[in-house]
């Protein structure tokens, strides 16, 4: 079988391996880590850009990255009808190659947030999401300090597509299941295309049951599943 | 001829600014009573050459719109001192 994800590895990216190991254990295909000056449209189906602190979060998270020839190249990746999904510092980097709307600011509390998180599902039109139920809640766990969604606005007359939101475990979308201030508690966006894909929580470490519910590893299944239908 | 920029970088109004919300109430603590407001972000300085001064200025903002903020919840302003 031909490879179906790489992982674009980044100068200070460090979830790169977690994800690559956790997709394997979900999917039992391989998602081959890749440097990020070796990256080029076509390699995969699917490609992921992990979490961690891409050139040392310099100047803004992701900003240096997202000016990077590899975003070029996942352009040109997403044109040709490839999935692309960014986690954590990934969604950052997206958002300032301006892939997906927004940007992203300190957490409201200033502190770095490591905690599982509560999220509802608010759609499921996307090759990532097929496996899910929209109103579904799901957990996984965040690790971030520039984690506050921010955007002119967060509804959906603005086009934006809002895959997950911060949430108790009843699926209330309120102020006190918002974890660092996000605006609209957004914690994963899509693109109108549904095959970008960014969220701040981490699928990779939730996707093994003993982990716990294991829904990050149904994340990295539905994507598959849609490579292989198309792929 | 070289000229340095100083590029400002401010949170818009109205976006969320917690490490300025921070300072704030650091500052009450210390007894600063007059402050009503504060915004923390970030100065750029960058030595350019340009044939003159608005020239400078203008590339100046080229870069703070392509880099150095972002524009969804930034401001910027880029001043020039001739060296």
């Amino acid at each position: 079988m031909s490879r179906q994800a790489v992982v674009i590895v980044f100068p200070g990216s460090n979830c790169d391996r977690d994800v690559a190991d956790a997709f394997f254990v979900a999917t039992g295909e391989s998602a081959d880590l890749v440097w990020h000056t070796e990256f080029s449209a076509g390699l995969a189906p699917l490609a992921i850009l992990p979490g961690g602190f891409s050139y040392g979060d310099y100047l803004r998270a992701g900003a240096i990255a997202a000016r990077s020839p590899a975003i070029s190249a996942l352009r040109q990746h997403h044109r040709m009808g490839g999935m692309v999904l960014g986690i954590c510092n990934g969604f950052q980097i997206l958002t300032e190659a301006g892939l997906l709307p927004g940007a992203f600011s300190r957490n409201r509390c200033l502190h770095f947030l490591s905690q599982d998180v509560c999220l509802r599902v608010e759609e499921n039109d996307s090759p990532f999401l097929s496996d899910f139920q929209p109103g579904e809640v799901i957990d996984l766990p965040i690790a971030h300090a520039e984690g506050a969604y921010q955007a002119e606005s967060v509804g959906p007359d603005r086009g934006l597509r809002v895959a997950l939101r911060y949430s108790t475990k009843d699926g209330a979308v309120s102020p006190e299941a918002n974890p660092n201030g996000a605006s609209g508690n957004v914690a994963g966006l899509l693109d109108e295309t549904g095959r970008i894909f960014g969220l701040m929580p981490h699928p990779e470490r939730n996707a093994d049951p003993i982990f716990g519910s294991a829904h990050g590893g149904r994340l990295f299944r539905s994507a598959l599943s849609a490579v292989s239908r198309h792929g | 001829m070289t000229f340095r920029l100083v590029v400002e970088i401010l949170p818009k109004d109205g976006m969320l600014d917690p490490q300025g919300e921070a300072v704030a109430a650091s500052l009450a603590g210390l007894g600063f009573d007059e402050v009503s407001a504060v915004r923390v972000g970030r100065l750029v300085s960058l030595t350019v050459e340009a044939d003159s001064a608005d020239h400078a200025v203008r590339r100046g903002e080229e870069m703070a719109g392509a880099l150095l903020a972002n524009p969804v919840m930034e401001t910027y302003r880029v001043e020039v001192e001739v060296r």
